[in-house]
């Protein structure tokens, strides 16, 4: 830097933009976030070990006991799995973004001169990137436990792309729970009514045709029973396109919907 | 274009029912350090956080280097440095990473980064803790690797929150060694402070904020001479006694005298003349004090001085009302 006391130094110098700016700062947020993935064990475990627990869990210990009649149950249970499995990753962008804002980071990237849609965008591909990792090893813990594919590698691509897909509305949706609550004990506790009923009371681990009139309705009509059936016409076959386009339908219209209110917040997020 | 590094014109700031800033007034003279002094509460982070656009201003206007922080907020980032109340790094990222991070949020050419980053982490002794995760810092270093952030794109203004508070005495002095030679480099700094002694170390130049409103803005110097360089604070116990030596020393000492219950307080330009003329005189009437502090004037003494009440008061009323807000 020159040195220029007591006058105003022109430098226009410092307006001078960096081509791709924005792709670049995007970028650096989604690294520094993917670190942490490695640097802290608990947030790795968190998103791998526990839905091989869950896998485990419902192939031997309750699938037994769970009637899908023609199709074998691990076939039924795959897809919800693996909806499950980024439904409760999202939770990460929650608490990541609510503990940025506590620890004063917000404010300073506030204060920098960086593209204002890199933290949240930042944010939700290194979720998408760790998605694709946890995918793949829900797949393979798949095959281990006795899950076939009765369609092909192309339909298996493709339900795994919408597994992403949702996986990433999902993280907006967190996105704005976490900028709201603005505190991460909070957003882990605000984010379990919110991902319980859409995991549970739905078609991820049993027909909904086995629950009360009223609770199928809601378990009929709902993103995560959309996406699990989208998933299963995918690797199960027979007639795929509607459940696509409508798994698809989910994902579009939570993005439009979650995007703007998560960056509204983020702007007064100090 | 003005000469002043930073113009602020009638800046109101409400949150709710609690005026933070009631229409602040100031302007900073480029290669200068202006102090902001004020209890917490006052206003002081609010301020910074408006220049720095991070909060937009209810009414009034502020510049930096010219340029206006609510339409022109991208060319203020790329010419101030912020390092605000709490060590805003990323816990998982080495001291290296958040530099690195920090310049390239800040538009820096990728090839700049590496160095500037070393020079930083030699400057501020974090050069052995480097690549380590900042998990294993020390609150001191993390403080240290906050302030280095704030420095990496070379800002020519930096906002330092409370640069001090929870430093231990040595990188206190280290700091302080830093933000003069920053500012001889031509870096003007705008710093909040609750310290008097921080201010006069620092400031060339002192706001003393209160309730959201300046109430004073002087040198150092000047604002001190208003109340005396040396308080001598004494306890002196017993039935009627402290009111007696109030009544000897009051007009007789070259000071102003006050008296709360038991505690006599002397505040005066002449520190060591005056606590040997108050000894003496009430050793003559056996109204020796039970106990005997000697010190600089303090924040509070500025406020009593200036307000009449003390800083501490405003403290708990406006905790009370703003939480962490201001």
């Amino acid at each position: 830097m020159t040195s220029t006391p007591v006058s105003i130094p022109l430098d226009t110098a410092r307006d001078r933009r960096i081509p791709f700016g924005a792709v670049r700062d995007t970028m650096a947020i989604a690294q520094r976030n993917l670190i942490a993935y490695i640097r802290v064990p608990q947030l790795l475990v968190f998103s791998t070990i526990q839905p091989v627990i869950f896998v485990l869990m419902f192939r031997y210990v309750f699938g037994g006991a769970i009637d899908t009649g023609d199709i074998p149950y691990v076939d039924y249970l795959m897809p919800g799995i693996f909806v499950q499995t980024v439904v409760f990753g999202a939770i990460a962008a929650a608490i990541g973004l609510a503990t940025d804002v506590k620890s004063g980071l917000m404010e300073r990237f506030h204060a920098l001169p960086m593209a204002r849609s890199a933290v949240l965008t930042g944010r939700t591909i290194a979720d998408l990137s760790r998605n694709v990792l946890v995918v793949i090893l829900m797949m393979v813990v798949g095959f281990l436990v006795g899950w076939r594919i009765h369609t092909n590698v192309l339909a298996l691509i493709g339900a795994a792309m919408l597994v992403l897909l949702f996986g990433y509305a999902m993280s907006w949706i967190f996105a704005t729970l976490g900028l709201a609550v603005r505190d991460p004990e909070s957003a882990q506790a605000a984010a379990f009514p919110v991902l319980a009923p859409l995991v549970f009371a739905s078609s991820a681990f049993v027909r909904p045709e086995t629950m009360p009139g009223w609770l199928q309705v809601f378990a009929e009509n709902q993103p995560v029973s959309a996406t699990a059936s989208a998933v299963r016409a995918l690797t199960i076959g027979g007639p795929t396109a509607d459940y696509v386009w409508q798994a698809i339908a989910w994902c579009v219209g939570i993005l439009l919907v979650f995007a703007p209110i998560a960056v509204r917040l983020y702007r007064r997020a100090v | 274009m003005s000469d002043s590094a930073i113009v602020v014109e009638g800046l109101h700031k409400r949150y709710g029912e609690v005026e933070a800033l009631a229409g602040i007034d100031l302007e900073v003279s480029p290669g200068t350090v202006f102090g902001l002094l004020g209890p917490n509460g006052a206003g002081k982070t609010t301020a910074i956080r408006i220049l720095a656009t991070v909060l937009l201003p209810d009414g009034g206007r502020a510049e930096v280097l010219g340029h206006d922080v609510v339409r022109d907020a991208d060319a203020v980032r790329r010419r101030i440095g912020l390092a605000g109340q709490f060590a805003a790094v990323d816990p998982n990222l080495t001291g290296r990473e958040n530099l690195r991070l920090v310049g390239l949020l800040s538009q820096m050419p990728r090839s700049e980064i590496p160095p500037r980053a070393d020079e930083l982490l030699r400057r501020f002794d974090l050069a052995e803790a480097a690549d380590r995760p900042l998990r294993t810092y020390s609150g001191g270093m993390r403080r240290r690797l906050d302030i280095a952030a704030s420095l990496v794109p070379r800002p020519p203004v930096l906002f330092l929150d409370e640069p001090t508070t929870g430093l231990d005495l040595t990188s206190r002095n280290e700091l302080w060694e830093m933000i003069h030679e920053l500012v001889r480099d031509g870096t003007t700094v705008l710093l909040t402070t609750q310290y008097l002694e921080e201010a006069d170390r620092l400031a060339g130049r002192v706001a003393v904020v209160d309730e959201g409103r300046v109430i004073a803005n002087d040198t150092p110097d000047r604002l001190k001479s208003q109340l005396g360089s040396t308080v001598v604070e004494m306890g002196i116990r017993g039935d009627g006694r402290s009111e007696q030596a109030f009544g000897l020393l009051s007009g007789r000492i070259d000071g102003r005298v006050e008296r709360e219950g038991d505690v006599l307080r002397i505040t005066s330009d002449q520190g060591a003349h005056v606590l040997v003329e108050v000894l003496r005189t009430l050793e003559g009437v056996s109204l020796e004090p039970d106990t005997l502090t000697v010190r600089e004037p303090s924040l509070d003494d500025v406020f009593l001085a200036l307000t009449g009440h003390h800083a501490e008061n405003v403290v708990a009323d406006e905790a009370e009302a703003t939480g962490d807000a201001a």
